[in-house]
């Protein structure tokens, strides 16, 4: 007993070595999951805190820019307004509607905390559970899809970005509809997405639009991208080609929460029919 | 006797200023690296961990208990920025445990009474380069594995931490000239 306490102590930097790493890589692995809340993220009172400071100084350096994408994005909706129309037609009808029921609602947030260059980038946002945020809400911004909301404190979120190992999000070819999905590319580019899985008898062109299915956690027809090269690195069954993203990551600063407000019928709905299978 | 208590008062002195310095590195170097080195990445290949200098920087005298536990809030206080718990502590407590092997193989211990702290200007250009370069290696190879672990990538994984490391040496090299001490250069 006493030669074993002398041997401890004689190695005691490896065996504290031993206890700290098997620690640090416990707290690693069951982070890893994220499904299990933890303090240790930017969501916290301290960390958000801290970056939201920083994000507002940051916010007027970049002013400009967003000055830029916002008169942009008001022309694109003037453009909508029925007054920019020349009325063909003298008569007008007045249809009171019905019919429709709002299913998305939109919450607007500001990115404090953002990565573009590691293997899996989460961004942090100014708004949570208490304006309404949800975890697995969809989250884009004025020129395309961003991520999807993935840990929700009362006053910030983390949003798992498209540049994430694990984001796959279902996108089609605006021109003719079909179906695939959108991951991000392999060699780190921000700029670079891959959309996976489309069908043999589609004939996708360079510079043809990429937009959200509405089978996702998204409306249909938010931008995504536009197709850069048709190279097939798997082939197969189906196509891949790579997608120049329409948002560029390392410059967000606004972004929109999506909230889906059918998702939740939509959700037991399909859980139920796997439940009978 | 009386000399004897002057001699307590003034290490007393000394240690209570060894905390000061160390609480306050850990906080300029945190700040550094989580709000100005994370926006900084050469072509998705370099990216500079400033912050292992804290641990670099730590006295020779430091228990061995005491340095794991600060390696570990070091790497936690990372990761809470960086959200990924875990990682960062788990290359810190890997960079301590590298530091006491290195430290007891070239430095003797009789030298610790004037040489408290591993700097680069008590302990020389040669010494503390190697010293550097090694343990930033070391932590590097292990953070970027830990992360993407996988083998297939192995070779963008290991120009990813070669680049990344040069890059981190270089910037502790340089905080090192910025703060050199010339008096104490024997």
């Amino acid at each position: 007993m006493r030669n074993l306490l002398i041997f401890i102590t004689k190695y005691n930097a490896f065996f504290l070595f031993i206890i700290f790493e098997v620690s640090a890589l416990i707290v690693y692995i069951k982070y890893n999951s994220f499904q299990k809340a933890s303090f240790i993220n930017s969501s916290n009172a301290v960390t958000g805190g801290l970056y939201a400071k920083v994000s507002e100084l940051n916010s007027y350096l970049r002013l400009s820019d967003v000055n830029d994408s916002l008169a942009k994005e008001n022309m694109r909706l003037r453009n909508q307004l029925k007054s920019s129309f020349y009325a063909d037609t003298v008569t007008k009808h007045q249809v009171s509607d019905t019919v429709y029921k709002r299913q998305y609602e939109y919450i607007v947030a500001r990115v404090i905390n953002n990565s573009t260059n590691r293997f899996n980038n989460y961004i942090t946002i100014n708004r949570g559970s208490l304006q309404g945020v949800a975890k697995g809400m969809g989250v884009i911004c004025n020129l395309g899809i961003v991520g999807k909301v993935v840990f929700v404190s009362p006053h910030f979120s983390v949003v798992q970005s498209l540049l994430h190992k694990d984001s796959q999000f279902s996108a089609m070819l605006a021109n003719n509809k079909e179906i695939g999905s959108i991951e991000w590319g392999d060699e780190l580019n921000p700029h670079k997405g891959v959309l996976k899985d489309v069908s043999n008898n589609a004939l996708p062109k360079i510079g043809e639009a990429v937009v959200t299915s509405g089978y996702s956690l998204f409306p249909e027809g938010i931008p995504i991208g536009k197709i850069s090269s048709l190279h097939t690195k798997a082939g197969g069954y189906a196509l891949n080609m790579e997608v120049t993203l329409a948002v560029d990551f390392t410059k967000l600063q606004y972004v929109d929460v999506v909230d889906n407000k059918f998702a939740k019928e939509q959700e037991g709905l399909e859980a139920q029919q796997k439940k009978d299978e | 006797m009386l000399k004897n208590k002057r001699d307590w008062r003034l290490s007393r002195k000394k240690m209570s200023r060894t905390i000061i310095v160390n609480l306050l590195r850990f906080i300029i170097v945190v700040f550094i690296q989580v709000f100005l080195l994370k926006n900084i990445n050469l072509y998705n290949l370099s990216t500079p961990y400033f912050y292992i200098l804290f641990i670099l920087l730590l006295p020779f005298e430091v228990p061995n208990i005491l340095l794991f536990v600060l390696a570990f809030l070091l790497g936690i206080a990372i990761d809470a920025f960086y959200d990924t718990p875990g990682l960062h502590a788990a290359a810190c407590v890997l960079l301590a445990f590298v530091r006491i092997l290195f430290i007891s193989i070239t430095v003797q211990k009789e030298g610790f009474d004037n040489e408290p702290e591993p700097t680069l200007s008590i302990m020389g250009f040669r010494w503390f380069f190697t010293y550097t370069a090694i343990l930033t290696v070391i932590h590097h190879f292990f953070l970027f594995n830990l992360e993407f672990f996988n083998l297939s990538a192995i070779e963008f994984t290991l120009s990813r931490v070669l680049l990344s490391s040069s890059f981190t040496v270089l910037l502790i090299l340089i905080s090192g000239l910025i703060f050199f001490k010339r008096k104490e250069r024997k």
